[in-house]
Order: structure tokens, then sequence, then C-alpha cells
């Protein structure tokens, strides 16, 4: 254990980035940390609070790896308060009653929300908006007022910031009607201007949310029962509440520093050097608790400083010298669904700097850059109602803008946007911390010329990864500049790219994998070409994935048509069209998940998935989901996986065509189409578009004349709105365009590429695919057509073929010399009254060390 | 630990012809899951069926492939890649392997006899 002992008090999101900073560059175990924290929970995102209302419970929220806290170098106390600190004898007191001592004191109390001190502030419903537990409580308030009052929760929300336009929604979501109450004379007054502010506001209206801005609120007044009841105003007006929620304001908690007399600033924090080191030198203080010198000694409520703060503490520990250079205060925020952002010196307070503004009366979208007098240098912006910009101009403060700065304000398409030349200084991965020149230099001077080594040196995008697709765009453009042409190969065994391969198997009409080794490759393949080929190979000839040498080739779940879970089992989706099923067959779902023990949920595709079928269950599974007119859901491929729709205008009264009936059709059409990767599609009977369409790689909504096809969505990681292909199109049309934007994407996208990035960077974009495919710019749609039809003609179900198959049937037995004997390290334990695997440690109780034994020299 | 003795078991798991060119398959030794591959040159190698860094049992349903000249199999869970000649992990995917467990694989020996694929397991006494 490590010999200096570093207690941390304060169990938030800067303490939790602290200690993981630490353990991460002491792998020796110079430092044993007791961390000390008064919540119940382990630090949890506060950031993303008002997602608790959408997610299962608080452990949803939990930050990192949990394993972080079960390091026998690190002590977590939960529900336990530091009292006070004695600098003389370097020891902390705790409520518990014992008495750490340290050899280095983080104080990383963050900050506790502030409401003024108003009659009836202290009522039953009236919340703060800050911790897990008010929002479990406000939640459980609301909750058991509707059951009450028979009408919507009426709330009110004091405080229009970013917190309290978070409460609002978040009422909202609750079923509660929301008021948001603010004292200045806009909303975000941090972050917009007046104009911004009524843009910002009429957006939030249009969401149902009343606002009122320039009034105070007085008094909360109780009623009958002594709960809140009614809201005071300045004006003398009054408001009926049911549950009032404060966010106005934070204040850091410093009163441990203060009683161990450490200096504090004029507005709290307490007050730190460059190296967040506190005029003592054993004790430093990170985070919202803080005021660093760089932020001229006032505390900064945001996360990504105080993630600065933690790592700069961290490494200074670890002996090196890193100094917190200030806050970025640039924010880009979704409330409501509404973006907001600013960055750079967005008021304008820069002596002649001069304003570009745009707002758009139709969206409601206000948008303004802040530039130098001569119109050429960006010095900073303001976004609201549509912040896409941002992420391209932030890093270009203090740089020239080519072209008219106009264009970046315009709606999309206006007026042509030059390209940007990031400047050296620009950060590129704000998580690390990287800028462009760093990135252009490892390219340039260390000739890095490799995504993955670029970013092992400059550790840009190991962590979140968002920043990504910019540094390869700058590896492309460096290594283009240099004449360095990038290598588009698979792997080591093809130099071809998957949409060149795609093209030299379909005009060398090869049919087997070591044909097209022998032709194209090197070597014996790997787990990357393999599967490649193997779907290009299901895409041109839409053979079994399965038959001839093919079946060695498929990744792990196409090799035996099945979705493989953590402990090596599988799960089941038969395919449910549409989402339509007749009780019949669900009674035979139901059957063969209790007879095989199968942990049973509905997907986000209107399926039914079964997990924890053993290989050699799979066909015994299927043969009796074949043999009841089902067949396979084809959710382990790279294919169409589901056509999602609302019931539409057959049973609803407000679609306005048959959605239900469309997805079917499409989804039969689709079904087994093997593509680059997973294909998702959404079908909605109206503009209200319950099916989420628009977040589908194809989305089809109905119109009053017909159908509007959309594609390109996505979810996940990076998620992208569809964009409009046809407009009003009959049936018919609409279907001959997706057909062909299918075809044309399974064709020429890369190795894993989504229709979206596909899509974002097929030479000329959308405009390029949509004369392809609907104007036949190439002279390809005839054989685009054809290939549908072929896929058309040869589809047959996978899981059947098999079934019937003794040859193939053979590959789904557990162990080759005891085919009836199951996998015997599974382990299971019941949770709301299923199964699901047992934990490492839950394990070890259950099978022992049964499974230890693997290396024959040891024992 | 030094085990008292050492006693090697020849087991007998299956014959030449059940197993695909580049299909794996497990086969369980004296308690121990084995995964078996036959190679498209022909030759078998073994090695243990769990995959250290999911702590699941299989490896047997992996791709086989080669990095240069090593024959190797990628895990199917998170796409590890091992060499079948030594068992080294030669792709760690920026991953540590489970508690309790080496990133390498354990090598079984292979013997191919009469048509009879024999896998020789040593174990303590």
């Amino acid at each position: 254990m490590g010999a200096e002992k570093v207690v941390v008090v304060g169990a938030g999101m800067v303490a939790q980035r602290f200690v993981q900073s630490l353990r991460a560059g002491d792998a020796e175990g110079r430092y044993a940390i007791d961390v000390i924290g008064e919540e119940t929970f382990a630090p949890y995102d506060r950031v993303a609070l008002t997602s608790f209302f959408s997610k299962a419970g608080p452990e949803d929220l939990l930050l990192g790896d949990q394993a972080l806290w079960d390091d026998p170098a690190v002590t977590l106390r939960r529900s336990t308060r530091a009292t006070a600190v004695d600098r003389e004898a370097a020891t902390v007191s705790l409520d518990t009653g014992e008495r750490l001592t340290y050899d280095h004191l983080v104080l990383a109390t963050g900050s506790s929300a502030w409401a003024p001190p108003l009659p009836g502030i202290d009522l039953p419903g009236v919340f703060m908006y800050r911790t897990l537990d008010d929002v479990a409580g406000m939640q459980a308030w609301v909750r058991e007022r509707q059951a009450v009052v028979g009408r919507p929760v009426r709330g009110a929300v004091i405080g229009g910031g970013l917190l309290g336009l978070e409460a609002a929604g978040a009422l909202q979501s609750m079923g509660a009607t929301a008021t948001v109450v603010e004292f200045a004379d806009r909303l975000m007054a941090l972050q917009v201007d007046k104009s911004g502010g009524e843009a910002l506001k009429s957006l939030i209206e249009r969401l149902g949310v009343k606002v009122k801005t320039s009034l105070a609120t007085t008094e909360v007044v109780a009623d009958a029962e002594g709960r809140a009841g009614t809201l005071r105003f300045s004006d003398g007006s009054e408001q009926l509440v049911d549950v009032v929620v404060f966010a106005t304001g934070i204040r850091p908690r410093d009163d441990l520093g203060r009683g161990a007399g450490l200096a504090v600033g004029e507005r709290g924090g307490i007050v730190v050097n460059d190296t967040c080191l506190t005029e003592d030198p054993r004790v430093s203080a990170i985070g919202e608790c803080a005021a660093a010198a760089a932020d001229g000694h006032l505390s900064i409520g945001l996360i990504a400083p105080g993630n600065a703060m933690a790592d700069v503490t961290a490494h200074r520990l670890l002996g090196r010298e890193e100094a917190y250079l200030g806050a970025d205060t640039a924010t880009k925020l979704k409330l409501l669904g509404v973006d907001v952002a600013s960055f750079g010196d967005a008021f304008a307070t820069t002596p002649g700097a001069l304003e570009v503004v745009y707002s758009d009366p139709f969206s409601g979208a206000y948008k303004k850059l802040v530039m130098t007098d001569d119109a050429s240098t960006l010095l900073g912006g303001m976004f609201v109602g549509d912040a896409s910009a941002y992420a391209q101009l932030r890093p270009m403060v203090g740089a020239e803008l080519p072209g008219d700065p106009s264009s970046w304000i315009l709606p999309e398409g206006a007026a042509p946007r030059p390209e940007l030349e990031l400047p050296d200084e620009a950060t590129v991965c704000s998580c690390n911390n990287v800028t462009a020149g760093t990135i252009r230099h490892a390219v340039n001077e260390d000739g890095v010329h490799d995504l993955g080594e670029l970013k092992a040196c400059t550790t840009a995008g190991t962590a979140c990864g968002s920043c990504l697709p910019l540094v390869k765009k700058i590896l492309t453009t460096e290594l283009g500049k240099a004449g360095i042409e990038v290598s588009q190969a698979l792997c080591e065994h093809f130099e071809l790219s998957r949409a060149q391969l795609f093209s030299a198997i379909q005009v060398a009409g090869l049919t087997t994998f070591s044909e097209i080794l022998e032709r194209f490759g090197t070597g014996h393949g790997c787990d990357i070409c393999k599967p490649t080929i193997g779907s290009i190979l299901a895409s041109i000839y839409n053979g079994h994935v399965l038959a001839d040498d093919r079946a060695a080739l498929q990744d792990t779940n196409d090799r035996v048509m099945a979705n493989m879970q953590k402990d090596g089992t599988y799960s089941v989706v038969p395919r449910i069209p549409g989402g339509e099923i007749t009780p019949d067959k669900l009674l035979v779902i139901a059957q063969v998940a209790k007879d095989f023990d199968l942990y049973t949920k509905i997907t986000g595709g209107q399926r039914i998935d079964l997990f924890g079928a053993r290989l050699e269950q799979l066909p015994q599974i299927w043969q009796r989901l074949v043999d009841a007119g089902m067949e396979s859901g084809h959710a382990y491929g790279k294919s169409l996986r589901t056509v999602k729709s609302c019931v539409g205008s057959t049973w609803c009264r407000f679609g306005v065509q048959d959605s239900a009936g469309m997805a079917i059709r499409l989804e039969e059409r689709y079904r087994g189409l093997r593509s680059p990767h997973k294909i998702k599609v959404g079908v909605s009977g109206c503009a209200r578009e319950c099916a989420e369409a628009r977040g589908k790689d194809v989305g089809v909504i109905a119109t009053e004349k017909g159908w509007n096809v959309y594609v390109g969505g996505n979810g996940g990681f990076a998620p992208v709105h569809a964009q409009l292909l046809v407009e009003d199109a009959d049936e018919e049309t609409a279907i001959r365009a997706i057909d062909r934007y299918l075809m044309l994407y399974i064709r020429t996208a890369d190795r894993l590429q989504r229709t979206a990035p596909w899509q974002a960077e097929y030479e000329g974009g959308l405009d390029a695919i949509r004369e392809v495919i609907l104007d036949d710019s190439l002279g390809i749609c005839a054989d685009l057509d054809a290939h549908m039809v072929h896929h058309l003609d040869t589809y047959e179900d996978e899981w059947a073929a098999v079934l019937a198959d003794p040859d193939r049937l053979k590959q789904f037995t557990s162990f080759v010399n005891a085919p009836d004997t199951a996998d015997p390290s599974l382990a299971y334990v019941e949770e709301r009254g299923q199964r699901r695997p047992a934990t490492a440690s839950e394990k070890v109780q259950l099978v022992g060390a049964a499974t230890a034994t693997t290396h024959p020299e040891e024992n | 630990m030094t085990p008292a003795s050492a006693i090697a078991t020849r087991t007998v798991v299956c014959a030449y012809d059940d197993l695909t060119p580049d299909l794996g398959v497990a086969a369980l030794v004296g308690g121990v899951q084995v995964a078996l591959f036959r190679l498209d040159d022909g030759s078998v190698r073994a090695v243990q069926n769990l995959d250290p860094f999911s702590d699941a049992h299989v490896m047997s349903r992996g791709i086989t492939g080669s990095r240069g000249d090593v024959p190797t199999i990628a895990s199917p869970i998170y796409k590890q890649v091992f060499s079948l000649i030594t068992g080294e992990c030669l792709v760690t995917m920026d991953k540590q392997p489970r508690a309790g467990h080496a990133a390498d694989l354990a090598v079984y020996p292979v013997t191919v006899d009469n048509g009879q694929v024999i896998i020789d397991l040593v174990s303590a006494a």
C-alpha cells in the first residue's frame, strides 16, 4: 500500500476525475487515496442530472469505470461528511468521529444550490436542483401530487439559467406544466444577449413552457394543507403552483477551507495558484470550490475547467509540473431540445468589434458572429436554435476567417462556406487538450501517417473520440499537401478499399474467398478482410452466409446467425415485420422463451430478443420458430435490421397513410440484404413522426399527397437527422428511390461505414447521390435496379436453410467430443423474475474454481 | 508451486476429418475447454478456449487468419488477436485481460495419428 496518504474531500465529478487521473499514472502505488463523499452514491454525472428521468435509475449516471472504487489503493467513504481540517496536525475530522491524517489534501467540495431567503422557501413542494436526491424527491412529489389533483401538476421554476431550463424540461417530461420565472431581462443571461434571449424565449414557448422575465419572486405562499400553493411576484401578481424548483445559482462550498484559515475569494471559493495549490503547499482545491488565479479568483461552474484542475493536481503529485490556464467559457448546450452556444467575445466587448447578426423569423434561430473592426478576424459568436457551425468556428477564435462571415450564419446552402484551415493553436481534442499544431507536427515532422499511431503519440481522440473525424481530416489534408497518397488498404492482406474490392470481385465474377485472396491479396486473411469479403459476396450473389467456404469468413454473429453476448451465449430475434405480430405468434415466442429459460426483452426496433441460448440450442429454438411461420430477423447481420413503424391511418385518428402496411412491404423487400453496416428503416403515418424515422438510415414519412423519403439518419454515437431525398412521392416512386439509394450505398461505402458518414463523404454529397439515383447521371440505374431484383428473386430464410442441411447443423455443437455437454462455465442468477449472467464475484460462489485450470503447466 | 509429479494425459478428441478448414471447434479435455483449429495448410492447432479478455469460453468461434507469417485467431468478443503458434496476444485492442488471467493463451500440443486428433494435457498428480 502507498506510503503517502492523499485525502480527497468531496466525491463529485471532479473528485472522480482526480482519482482516475492519479491512479492512471501511479502504477507503482506510491499513493493511498481516501475519498470522502456525503452523498449515498459513488460519483455521478451531475451534468446529466436531467437524464435521471429518462434512465432506469441512479446507477446509470455513475461516472467512469466502477472498478476504480474496488482498487485497493482507493477507499471511497460514502454518506460521510468531513467536518474540519487541522492543517497543523495534517488531519481531517469526519462526522463518524474518525480522524484521517494526510500528506496531501485535495478539497473538491464543489458548490451548493443557493436560493434567496424568501418566505415560504422551506414549504413542502419546494425543491432545489443540484443532487440526485433533489431530483428523485422532486419526481416522487410530482408523481404523488399527480395522483391526487387529477389535472396536470402545475410547476414553476425560479431562475432562467442553464439549470432552470433543465429543470423546466424535467418537469415537462414528468407531465407537469412549467413556467420559468427569471429576474433578469432575458433567459440564459450569461450566455446570450438581449436578442438571443428573445429568440430563446420564443423557441422555448413553442415547446409549451411559459417564460416570465424581469420578474422577482417575493414569496411562496402555503395552501390549506401547508404545501407550496401560490407564488407571489414583485409586480403584485400571483400564480398557483403544486411544485416549485429553485435554480437561482450556486455558491462555492468553501467552509472547510475557511475553517482551516485558508484565503477565500471575494465571491467565495478557496484561493489557489496556477498549480491549484492553496497557500498551504500540502492542500489543493479543485473544481467549483476553488477560485483559481487564472480565472481572476472566481469560481467557475463548469465541468471542463474542474477536470483540467483535477488533472493538473494529479500530474503535480506524479511529478509533472503543469499550469491551469483558466476556463474556456465556450459552451454548447441543448436545452429542451433547443441549441444554445456561445464562445469567445460573444458580447462584443472588444473595442470596435463588429457584430454580424442573422435571425430567421421562420425557424426562430438567432445567430451572431463577432469580428474585428475590419471584419477579418473572428472574435466570438453566439447561436440560439441552430448551433451547427459552432464546432467548426470555435477553434477559429483569433484567426482570420476567410470569405464572407455571413456565410456561416445564413441557412446552410444559402451562401458557399469556404474550407476552413484550423490555426495551429486551435484545440482539436478538448478532452486531452491537443492542438491542431501538435497533430500537424506529428504528421509532418515525426512521420506519423497512420490514424492509430497518430492517436497513440498525440493522445488526440483517445478519450471520448468525438474529435476523430477532425483528426482524420487533418491527417489526410497534411498528407495530401505532402503529396503522400493516403492508404485505402483494407488490412495487411488487401491493398484495395472495400469499394474497390466490391467492383473488382463483381467484375471478375469471383465467388470464393480463396480465389479473391489469390487474385487480389496476400497471406491468409484476418478478422478484418474475411468478414468484409463475406459481406461483399453476400451483397453481390445473395448466397447463404454459411455455404461453401463462407462460414469461416463470418464475424462473431453471422458465424452462427445469432448475437453473441458477453458470456458467449447468444440472443435470438425472430423477424416481426413493421412490429406487427399476431397473438398466436406471440404465444409461440413466449413458449419457446419459457421452455429454454431465455431472458426476454423488447428491443428498440419493435421486436423481441431472447437471451441466453447456448450454441447447441440455436437449431432447436429456430426449428420451433420456423415451424410457427417465423423467420430470421437478421439482428446479427450487417444488413437490414428492422422497419419501425407507427400504426398509421388504419387505426390512428391522425394518420394520413398506412404506415404499418408500408413498413411491412419495405421490411419484406430488404430483409436479408447484406450491406457495409446495419441498416435501419422507419415509417411514420403522419408528420407527428411517432416512428422516429428521421433517426434511421432510411425514413419514410407520410404526407397528404404521398411519402417523403429521408436518408442518412443515424442514432448512436453521432446522431444525425436524415435528409430529404424525394418529396410527396407515390409508393412505387418512393420504393424505387430507396432501392437505388441502398444499392449505391452497398457498392460504394467503406467497411463498417453507416449511411450518414457515407452520404456526407460521397463526392458532391446528397445532391450528387440524388443525381445518380434519380437523374441517372452515371447511367447505372438499370444496373442498381437489376441488382435489387436479383436480391428479391434469391431471398431465402437463412435459418430455414440451415435446419434443412445436416452438414451446416454440425457446426452448432458445444464440444466436438461431448456434443451433449453444455459449457460448464456458464452461471446465472435471477433478477426481476428472469435470469442474467452472474458477475465475476457471483460466479466464484456459483461455480467455484472449476474453470480456473487452463494453463497446463500450472497446478 | 511445483507439482509432485506431472502426468501427461493423451486424449483423442475427434477424427481429423471432423474438422473443417478454418472453422474452430471446442473440445472438453479432462475438464479443460480447448479450442481446435485445422488451418488451410492442413496443420491442427490447439489453444485454451477461454478468452482472457472476456472470461467467456469462445476462442473456438473466432476467425483464423495471419499476421505476417504467424497464423492467428481473433477473439469473437472484443477482437484481440493471438498467435496460434505461441498463444501470444499480438493485438490487445487497448484492453487489459480480466483479473486473474494472463493476456496470452495457453497452447496445447496436438498430434494427428491414424486420422485421430490427439491432445496432450499435462496436469498435476
